[in-house]
């Protein structure tokens, strides 16, 4: 259906019971109405155009990444894809196929340029390494496996921060 | 660090210096920052966000930074101290209302704010007063060099400093300007601007992140991309549009003073009539009032009270800070009349010494 003031696409529709029981219905599009002051202007909401973004891109991708997990940190793409957070750094690389399209459409681009760390960053491997180690501390610690979670500690403690 | 202390004064970004001050009332830049082998924030159990927590804790007090920084545990504040906070621009809403461990590190003139397990385990930010990105972006670039010294951040080559949303990927870097413009906003020329921005790229927010319709006539510019762009390109963008608002902001205010002269002289006096005898007030009020004060006292049509007083009630006049300065707890009502007593009795004072 087309706005009844311009030629795009009718968004809002707005019904009006008149004197006598008449029934009156207007088309418009988003950008008419906000015009007329029928509707409010809709407030920028970055969470809300970034679910709709994800939206538009993993409705056409396949069941494979909508049952992606993180073994990391345990999201699944669909949690994402609702929320509009990942779980952990580790995501980038686990849901890449559907973050590029994602990045490229926020962003116009896939690469960064810019900062990086000075010391350089640890090795990507080795930033996997320390989520995996962290996440085994988690669960240690949940069983109540304390020696483990001892253990697992000392290793973190060894590999991580430089200061 | 006592907050009282800081309701005595507006703080950095309401200060009235700085470049092109009469327009440009802040520059501010943030850099959101997470630990690396750490889930973000919202993924994070409640035993890793004490350990992200105390972690950043440590490397912030080992800051190398003079004045020091000041450590705020925010689970420990009152929600009047958390709003008063957010009113100042010193902490974000989201920390505000979050749960768990949490809080935020303050330089005593307000102009660094770092904020630990915010959306991000940090978010930096530096604000400046008038138009100065540079100088903050110096600023925040050194505090930031100085933590990952420290620190290993969830970076990666290709996608550049990990972020838990992705439309902060990348630099991680959101830099944005704070503009009074109220003679645009009286043209009705403003959303000409937004549009023209939109267009390349840059986001407009009101006051405190809300949308469309600014309070006071306070809009903020900043940029949506962080990734793809250096932050230096990042900045040179955001800084090229920012004269040309100011131009058009300096001229839609001269054709006011050319054709309408006595509807703004009007619009003015009343504002300030109204400011000084009202008995009742409401936030919202209160800064469209001291909006059309404010672009008086520019254009040189009203000399009884100083730009530096005017931004300081902007502050003051919140729901938080008004509560702080009176002592007291107050219910809306009780706050419109408190509201429009402060605002009688500090206008009375400056109009009895005016500069």
């Amino acid at each position: 259906m087309k706005c009844q003031s311009c030629s795009n696409p009718a968004t809002v529709h707005i019904t009006t019971i008149e004197k006598g029981g008449q029934k009156k219905i207007v088309h418009l599009c988003q950008a008419c109405a906000e015009q007329q002051q029928l509707v409010k202007q809709q407030e920028l909401n970055l969470p809300a155009i970034l679910q709709t973004l994800i939206g538009q891109h993993v409705g056409q991708l396949s069941d494979e990444l909508a049952r992606l997990t993180c073994p990391q940190c345990g999201i699944k793409f669909m949690e994402f894809r609702q929320q509009g957070r990942l779980g952990c750094p580790h995501d980038y690389t686990v849901f890449r196929a559907g973050i590029e399209p994602l990045l490229e459409r926020i962003h116009r681009s896939v690469r960064h340029v810019g900062k990086s760390p000075r010391r350089g960053a640890e090795a990507q491997a080795e930033q996997v390494e320390l989520l995996e180690l962290r996440r085994q501390l988690r669960q240690a610690v949940e069983a109540e496996a304390y020696e483990e979670a001892a253990r697992i500690r000392d290793l973190l403690r060894q590999k991580e921060a430089p200061g | 660090m006592n907050l009282d202390t800081l309701t005595q004064t507006s703080g950095e970004w309401l200060r009235g210096t700085g470049p092109e001050s009469d327009i440009v009332i802040s520059s501010r830049i943030r850099l959101a920052r997470n630990v690396a082998a750490f889930p973000f924030t919202n993924r994070a159990s409640a035993y890793q966000k004490a350990e992200i927590e105390s972690l950043l804790r440590d490397r912030v007090a080992r800051l190398e930074l003079d004045p020091r920084l000041e450590y705020i545990n925010v689970p420990n504040l009152s929600p009047l101290d958390r709003q008063f906070l957010v009113e100042r621009q010193l902490i974000s809403r989201e920390l505000a209302a979050a749960d768990g461990p949490r809080g935020v590190a303050l330089g005593p003139r307000e102009t660094v704010s770092l904020m630990i397990n915010e959306e991000d385990h940090l978010r930096l930010q530096v604000m400046r007063s008038g138009f100065a990105l540079d100088e903050a972006w110096q600023d925040i670039d050194r505090v930031d060099d100085l933590l990952e010294a420290r620190l290993s951040y969830a970076f990666s080559e290709e996608f550049g400093y990990l972020t838990a949303c992705p439309t902060n990927v990348g630099t991680g870097m959101r830099a944005s300007v704070m503009l009074h413009l109220p003679a645009l906003v009286w043209a009705k020329q403003i959303e000409k601007v937004f549009r023209a921005l939109q267009k390349i790229n840059l986001a407009v927010r009101g006051l405190y992140g809300e949308g469309s319709r600014a309070s006071g006539d306070f809009y903020q510019i900043s940029n949506q991309v962080t990734l793809g762009k250096s932050e230096t390109q990042i900045l040179n963008e955001i800084r090229e549009v920012i004269p040309q608002i100011i131009t058009y902001e300096r001229q839609a205010r001269n054709a006011m003073l050319k054709e309408s002269r006595q509807a703004i002289q009007d619009r003015v006096s009343r504002a300030y009539g109204t400011l000084c005898s009202a008995t009742m007030m409401t936030s919202e009020e209160t800064m469209d009032l001291l909006s059309s004060v404010r672009l008086g006292v520019n254009m040189g049509l009203l000399d009884d009270v100083t730009i530096g007083t005017v931004n300081e009630l902007f502050i003051h006049t919140q729901p938080a800070h008004l509560q702080k300065l009176m002592g007291s707890l107050l219910d809306g009502e009780e706050r419109n009349a408190a509201r429009a007593r402060y605002l009688r009795t500090r206008l009375r004072e400056a109009g009895a010494h005016p500069n």
